[in-house]
């Protein structure tokens, strides 16, 4: 089985220096698009392969790059902007991209720049991923004294230069539009759309965001051609994914396998199954901010198109796993937290409808649910869902909640009826939460 | 007051940008390096090195999560209690740590060695759960665990 994303990462070892990496076929990709195509070229056979944003949104990529004005009239300079800020409560994908091969995310940008014209990059960085900037810090430079980042790279006019942005740690700056801001040194809210970014993003000029995944396989698409880059996946959807599963499982982990591998698979072949004494309840696809899916699922393949069939998506594809033995009221309100505690303020059905959610779930947990309690869930599913908030942050904390209502109410109810929290023995204390 | 070093490293990370502005987060996170936190003192010269205003640079400082406008001990434990570290027990191992330092979440110890606070998903699901003390990722913790590695903190 063939891994392009993965196969040159050697677990508990430094990466492939560039001579390392230029030996197993590196930086071919970016020669031969900046020497032997032109930007439409690589557009065309990126819209072709059928690669969708692998950030959690599944937009398709060639149609993305499509909207950034091109040519000499275009305004200028146009921005590349990676977004590796990957704080989605359970995905652990893109930290394993870069910790393991960040020469491939330099080779990637180069290779996406040239195909949107873009002349300045930045990486923009989660700021606990220290491991991820030491080791994008040498390869950024190591790539700049051999000529490949720079002016005129590989002998043609096309000059691209590539930039390290550590952030300082929120979560709304993966969304597009927030990063934009945080970038410009702006608190990071959202910006309404339109302007989109490739018309108008980083201090107003075009500008494409997108997924540490989703660049990883941009070079590879141009490298081995379209046919081969579908005949990766399962199904139409073309290529491989990044899946993860963490939880009470006998291996945790994450795997480079075919897109559209089904949930069963990765789960009971590559996670190995529920851990001793452990049952299985259900599951979030992809990050905590997808709906659960459970036992009649997992026959579906892990694609874009799938997922929603069972009311989900397929995120960022690392599943998180809910057990027998851990309270479905307690996980959820451990993500209503997150998002309360991370929304920006910005907007007011998020700020005040997510620390509402939580508190709701607080008192379920402590002892004092009341019966009208669910209903009051669900009409903030309603009331704080798509279309209702400035971003899909609030929309994103729904998703978990109206699911667990409706596959794990009995549950909620119990809580009610017997005024506690039945997964936890009486008596025993809550900690305060910091 | 802004030393000679802190003002040099600054400049290198606005080179990156183009305008001042854009180099704040960075710009304070030097400042933190060397000091820990950012005071009241240094954000207004970093505002004027910036060109921003103080409330400017401060509304941005308030945002974030690992911009610290209060002093912080020399290490600072950032404990995950996101989703698969919570599956995994993060309640207890926060109340062993608590217990081991003698602070509560945010508190900072009297010696000044310590701060605790929680934090995101730290992304290393598969390992959880997790906490980073300055700059290194412990994974795979249990309460033994935690004793070992605060040794290695003085």
């Amino acid at each position: 089985m063939e891994r392009p994303l993965t196969q040159r990462i050697r677990p508990q070892t430094e990466p492939m220096n560039l001579a390392e990496y230029e030996d197993t076929g590196g930086y071919e990709a970016a020669r031969k698009a900046v020497k032997t195509m032109t930007p439409q070229d690589v557009q065309r056979l990126v819209t072709d392969s059928t690669l969708r944003g692998r950030g959690g949104a599944g937009f398709a990529t060639g149609l993305k790059w499509s909207f950034v004005p091109m040519g000499p009239n275009a305004p200028r300079p146009k921005y590349l902007v990676a977004n590796a800020d990957e704080m989605e409560p359970g995905t652990f994908k893109d930290r394993l991209l870069l910790e393991g091969d960040p020469h491939q995310m330099v080779e990637s940008m180069v290779v996406t720049a040239y195909a949107i014209e873009a002349e300045v990059g930045y990486i923009f960085l989660r700021s606990e991923y220290t491991r991820a900037a030491r080791l994008l810090h040498k390869a950024i430079a190591e790539a700049r004294s051999r000529g490949y980042l720079g002016r005129n790279l590989f002998g043609s006019d096309f000059s691209f230069d590539l930039h390290l942005h550590t952030s300082a740690g929120r979560y709304i700056c993966g969304e597009e539009t927030a990063l934009l801001n945080s970038l410009e040194g702006k608190r990071a809210i959202p910006r309404s759309k339109p302007p989109y970014p490739q018309a108008a993003g980083l201090w107003g000029k075009p500008t494409v965001v997108q997924n540490v995944e989703t660049l990883y396989n941009v070079s590879h698409i141009v490298r081995h051609g379209v046919e081969w880059y579908r005949g990766l996946g399962h199904g139409h959807e073309g290529g491989t994914k990044l899946y993860g599963v963490s939880g009470n499982v006998k291996r945790p982990g994450a795997w480079e396998l075919p897109m559209g591998t089904t949930i069963r698979t990765i789960l009971e072949d590559y996670a190995g199954g529920m851990r001793e004494g452990f049952s299985f309840r259900g599951l979030l696809p992809g990050g905590a901010s997808t709906a659960f899916v459970t036992e009649a699922h997992l026959d579906l393949p892990m694609n874009f198109e799938s997922l929603p069939r069972a009311g989900s998506r397929m995120g960022t594809g690392t599943m998180i796993v809910l057990d027998d033995r851990t309270c479905p009221v307690g996980f959820v309100r451990n993500l209503e937290h997150f998002f309360a505690q991370e929304s920006c303020g910005w907007c007011t059905p998020c700020w005040e409808g997510l620390s509402w959610t939580e508190r709701i779930l607080d008192g379920l947990e402590e002892g004092r649910g009341r019966p009208e309690d669910l209903d009051l869930l669900a009409m903030h599913t309603r009331l704080i869902g798509p279309g209702r908030t400035f971003c899909a942050l609030a929309p994103g904390a729904m998703d978990p909640l109206q699911s667990a209502l409706k596959h794990f109410r009995a549950d909620f109810e119990r809580h009610i009826h017997e005024r506690r929290c039945p997964w936890r023995e009486q008596g025993e204390t809550i900690g305060a939460r910091g | 007051m802004l030393t000679d070093q802190v003002r040099e490293e600054i400049e290198a990370e606005l080179r990156r940008y183009p305008d001042k502005r854009a180099g704040c987060v960075e710009a304070m996170k030097v400042v933190q390096r060397h000091h820990g936190w950012v005071s009241d003192d240094s954000l207004k010269s970093l505002a004027h090195l910036l060109d921003m205003t103080c409330e400017e640079l401060d509304g941005v400082a308030t945002f974030y999560n690992l911009i610290f406008r209060k002093p912080v001990g020399r290490h600072v434990i950032l404990l995950c209690d996101s989703i698969s570290c919570w599956i995994k027990g993060c309640d207890a191992l926060r109340g062993h740590v608590t217990s081991r330092s003698g602070i509560g979440m945010g508190q900072t110890s009297a010696d000044g060695r310590f701060t605790l606070l929680p934090i995101v998903c730290l992304g290393a699901c598969d390992h959880a759960p997790v906490m980073m003390i300055g700059d290194d990722l412990h994974e795979d913790l249990t309460a033994e665990k935690i004793d070992r590695i605060l040794e290695r903190y003085p």
